[in-house]
């Protein structure tokens, strides 16, 4: 156990790309935390996702001794969270369980939307934050402007930032000492009874379950038995551990500490994150505040493109619940798709990430439906049901009036863009609440319908903005407008997964993208299809996919046959990829792009 | 394989029995080609006769007694054969199955001078129809289609192929670069005045693997015709052949009563075919077996392995009852005639099911007609997806 004054808890907060990752990487190799061998790009981003695609899904956390200018060694303990909006409240744990924050910020590209939400995050959670200006020997490095930015929009003292290339190594061991004198010490009291914050936690093949904690009084002992106050199990700890990143065994851990225990946890579902662990005789009377149970806000269908994988996509469906508080799943039949699960995610980044892992991991070909929100639906009788797929709408009678959820927004974008971001919000039902200018940059604020924003807002954004727009969005509140669900109906069929719930004045828009839509992706049939878009029993946009006029092999002779055979039967088998609408078939790549809906 | 001596009737006879033997060489090799042609500096035609002559011993002795209908020489181009290779590989042919009475014998022939000059000794050989590839009626398209003759020397030789044999047919292309509805009408009543009783007129197919294809996958090979244009040329061939007399047979082939390539109605009748020569297939019945042959297609390695072993055969295919009824639909629907309901219950050994023919009725694509199942003029201008929604 270490004595509080030497240790340092703290989290980097920084926008994607501009340097957390490589930055963590210095920290640890410079202290020599782990050997130059064994030494490898984003140390502490474990999944293939996460380093593919750069972000952090889940907390990860490391231990770093380090030997300061005053001749005493340090514990720096590093955790580093999600930074995506999706993974908000588990960012808000994260940043609870330390004191203090690294700023980082690219010193050429400035302060962005999403830095400035994490950063309000460690704001709320109390924290010293020290900022950090990164690849500041680039040329385009502007380190007096990005300053200047920092005071102005986030109203920090940034005279005394510290310069860094985490690349090359330079400043790092400027921002050690930084991290000694500047960021506070964790308090506590050891006698008090144990308090503990149950920070993240993840399944591990040879651990089962791993849970990372904060104890903030009181003692953690191996054999300890601990209580969870939010689901009042109890478990016997039987592993208490650092990370080095790698695993080390220790005996107790101690007010101020950060470290991972194991015990009979079966499942990640068992674990909550916020959630206060003590020990089961003589624990603490109050649980640690601001605990939120996870939340699932954006809803899909998950089907398997061959009907024969419901039984591997149910179990790895499960597999990676254990592993996924977060995510929720229940069974759901669709006529046009078979047998699959309805799942809820955190976000659009969340829904991707499972959806990746179900097919990478689990090997299964998905389909997944669009992508919707919980829709408060008040029906005339008093009873106020939620709706999580347009297919369950009841019949518009019964419902006095629908409520959908609302966001802020805060997006952040150079001014030669700005005309056309203020004119995607507009489009999508935005109302402004704010617009403020740092140097050239633009900061507009949204009141923006969740349901306009899970479709391709981030995409949308990010193209016409030729990815300078950053975006960071919370969940604001529930509020009445006026909604319907847009049925498409190929060959007079509808279709239920396409099906959708739209805003009346954008009924019209959409429906007609849709159709157009359709009529490019669905192949040509020997006969005509009308496509369209409906709102209850009135049409709102059609097209007619014309009948296949000619496609027949010009030369067909003896020596022809296998290979026209073996074509045939493989076009046959190709079928099984379609779906049949009536008589229409429809490829499966038609639903997932249909639901890519521009403009 | 065993040869199949007093057999019941088996169904391969309502087809027939064909010969097809394989030229692999050509002058130059054509951009839109995918069959198997080569082009080779010098070509040891004794060599080649030899492995004929060697292909058809055995494959006689695997067919002893049945009576053959046609032989075709393809290619490549067999019109570079010495005419003396022709007439032994004719010679053997006669000496080992007794022959119908009026065998067609058809060689393909580019309609070059060269060519023109061996026609005589071709039919002192034996052969009785030769079919010709002009391709197109204008210099320009030629050009651009590969081709190394002039339209004026495509029409001598057509002149001395008509004095020269019975019978003669020739191939167009169309659906060329920026070829237009009006140009394909004005070429083709052209072709309709020089054509006898025979014209094969073939949409222009892109195929991987050709200097075309690579072409098209870069994106070039600009002004081809939309489907809906292609869909027109169709018609108006359609059209324009049935008014001169010459109603398609076939989906790209046009013949007066009676002028029909019986060859090729052997392939389209299922009937039985021996393939002799690189890269050639065969169907053949035996024992009650219907097996798909194969040859190795490089010409090295076929001409290797038949002085090696005897056999130009690699391992031949057992075809399953629903191989059969596969390949009898996909040939059959392709004739005006259709083909046979009962024949095709047989091979597969189950009826084609009404729900998969009723649809098909209904939007008028296909006929049901006591035992004949065919397609319609509009059916076989999508006759891909008739077959698709049949299997």
């Amino acid at each position: 156990m270490t004595q509080l004054d030497l240790i340092r808890n703290f989290s980097i907060v920084a926008h994607i790309d501009h340097g957390k990752s490589t930055l963590a990487d210095r920290l640890i190799q410079m202290t020599g935390t782990v050997a130059a061998r064994d030494m490898k790009a984003q140390m502490l981003d474990s999944m293939d996702i996460e380093r593919e695609r750069g972000i952090t899904i889940k907390a990860n956390t490391v231990r770093i001794e380090y030997p300061a200018k005053d001749g005493n060694t340090y514990i720096l303990n590093l955790i580093d969270t999600p930074g995506h909006v999706d993974f908000a409240y588990e960012v808000s744990r994260s940043m609870r369980a330390v004191e203090g924050s690294l700023l980082v910020v690219d010193a050429s590209q400035g302060v962005e939307a999403q830095t400035l939400a994490n950063v309000y995050q460690a704001l709320d959670a109390g924290h010293e934050i020290v900022p950090v200006l990164n690849k500041i020997d680039l040329p385009a490095a502007e380190p007096d402007r990005v300053r200047q930015q920092i005071e102005d929009v986030i109203g920090l003292d940034a005279s005394d930032a510290v310069l860094i290339s985490a690349k090359s190594g330079l400043g790092i061991p400027d921002v050690l000492e930084a991290i000694v004198t500047r960021l506070p010490a964790p308090t506590g009291d050891r006698d008090a009874p144990l308090k503990a914050m149950l920070v993240d936690s993840w399944y591990d093949a040879y651990l089962g379950v791993v849970v990372m904690v904060r104890v903030m009084d009181g003692v953690m002992r191996k054999g300890d038995r601990v209580r969870m106050m939010q689901t009042n199990a109890v478990y016997g700890i039987d592993k208490l551990a650092v990370l080095k990143p790698q695993m080390v065994d220790i005996d107790e851990l101690g007010p101020g500490e950060i470290g991972i225990l194991t015990g009979s946890i079966k499942q990640v579902r068992d674990t909550r994150v916020g959630d206060t662990i003590t020990h089961e005789r003589r624990g603490c009377a109050e649980a640690l505040p601001g605990f939120k149970p996870a939340q699932p806000v954006v809803f899909c269908g998950l089907f398997p493109v061959d009907a024969a994988d419901f039984e591997p996509l149910r179990e790895a469906i499960e597999k990676l619940s254990l592993n996924d508080a977060s995510f929720s799943s229940e069974m759901e039949t669709s006529a046009a798709l078979g047998f699959g699960f309805r799942c809820g995610f955190l976000g659009l980044l969340h829904l991707e990430v499972i959806r990746d892992r179900l097919e990478r991991e689990y090997d299964l070909d998905l389909i997944t439906t669009a992508p919707s929100v919980v829709f408060h639906l008040h029906m005339k009788d008093g009873e106020v049901r939620d709706l999580h797929n347009p297919a369950d709408m009841p019949d518009l009678t019964y419902i006095d009036h629908i409520d959908e959820p609302r966001i802020k927004a805060t997006i952040m974008v150079p001014d030669e863009y700005l005309g056309d971001v203020l004119k995607l919000c507009q489009e999508r039902r935005g109302i402004q609440q704010d617009l403020s200018y740092v140097g050239n940059r633009a900061m507009a604020v949204y009141d923006l319908p969740l349901a306009e924003v899970v479709f391709d807002f981030y995409d949308r954004l990010k193209s016409i903005s030729k990815g300078y727009a950053s975006f960071d969005y919370v969940i604001s509140e529930y509020r009445e407008d006026h909604l319907v669900k847009m049925s498409i109906l190929v060959n007079d069929e509808p279709v239920d997964a396409l099906s959708m719930m739209v805003h009346r004045d954008r009924a019209d828009l959409r429906g007609r993208a849709m159709v157009e839509k359709l009529k490019d992706l669905i192949p040509r049939h020997m006969f005509k299809i009308p496509i369209q878009a409906a709102i209850g029993g009135r049409v709102i946009a059609r097209e007619t996919l014309s009948a296949m006029r000619k496609d027949v092999t010009a030369k067909c002779y003896g020596g022809d046959a296998s290979r026209k055979k073996k074509l045939l039967e493989k076009q046959k088998a190709g079928k099984k990829k379609m779906r049949q609408f009536g008589k229409v078939e429809i490829p499966q790549e038609a639903f997932i792009a249909a639901l890519k809906m521009d403009g | 394989m065993t040869g199949n001596v007093g057999a019941p009737v088996e169904d391969w006879q309502q087809g027939g029995f064909g010969l097809y033997i394989h030229w692999p060489f050509c002058q130059s090799k054509c951009p839109y080609c995918d069959f198997n042609s080569h082009v080779a500096a010098t070509i040891d035609q004794a060599r080649w006769k030899r492995a004929y002559l060697t292909e058809i011993d055995r494959i006689g002795a695997l067919t002893q007694d049945r009576v053959l209908n046609t032989v075709f020489f393809g290619g490549g181009t067999p019109s570079l054969m010495d005419p003396d290779v022709v007439a032994a590989v004719l010679d053997r042919v006669r000496a080992t199955w007794p022959m119908v009475n009026d065998p067609e014998i058809t060689l393909e022939a580019n309609p070059g001078s060269v060519e023109a000059g061996r026609f005589r000794a071709f039919r002192g050989a034996g052969v009785n129809r030769v079919s010709m590839g002009v391709q197109a009626l204008n210099d320009a398209d030629l050009r651009s289609l590969g081709r190394l003759h002039s339209v004026a020397e495509a029409r001598a030789a057509f002149d001395v192929a008509r004095t020269t044999f019975d019978r003669v047919s020739f191939d167009l292309i169309y659906g060329r670069q920026d070829q237009t509805a009006t140009d394909w009408t004005a070429e083709l009543r052209r072709a309709l005045t020089m054509a006898v009783d025979h014209l094969s007129l073939y949409q222009l197919t892109i195929e991987p693997g050709t200097a075309f294809g690579d072409r098209f996958a870069k994106g070039g090979l600009r002004g081809l015709p939309s489907e809906d244009l292609a869909a027109d040329l169709y018609e108006i061939t359609q059209d324009l052949c049935g008014q001169a007399g010459l109603p398609a047979y076939e989906v790209s082939n046009h013949a007066t009563a009676g002028s029909e390539s019986r060859h090729n109605l052997i392939y389209w009748r299922a009937g039985d075919y021996a393939g002799i020569g690189p890269g050639a297939h065969g169907r053949l019945t035996l024992d009650g077996t219907r097996w798909a042959t194969e040859c190795p297609k490089p010409p090295g390695a076929w001409l290797n392995v038949v002085e090696r072993t005897g056999s130009g055969d690699l391992v031949p295919t057992a075809l399953t009852g629903e191989d059969r009824g596969h390949e009898y639909l996909l040939m059959g629907l392709r004739l005006t005639e259709g083909l046979s309901l009962s024949r095709l219950s047989c091979m597969s050994g189950k009826a084609l099911p009404s729900e998969k023919l009723h649809p098909l009725t209904e939007l008028g694509l296909i006929q049901v007609d006591g035992d004949a199942l065919r397609t319609t003029p509009a059916g076989r201008m999508v006759l891909n997806g008739v077959l698709r929604a049949l299997v």
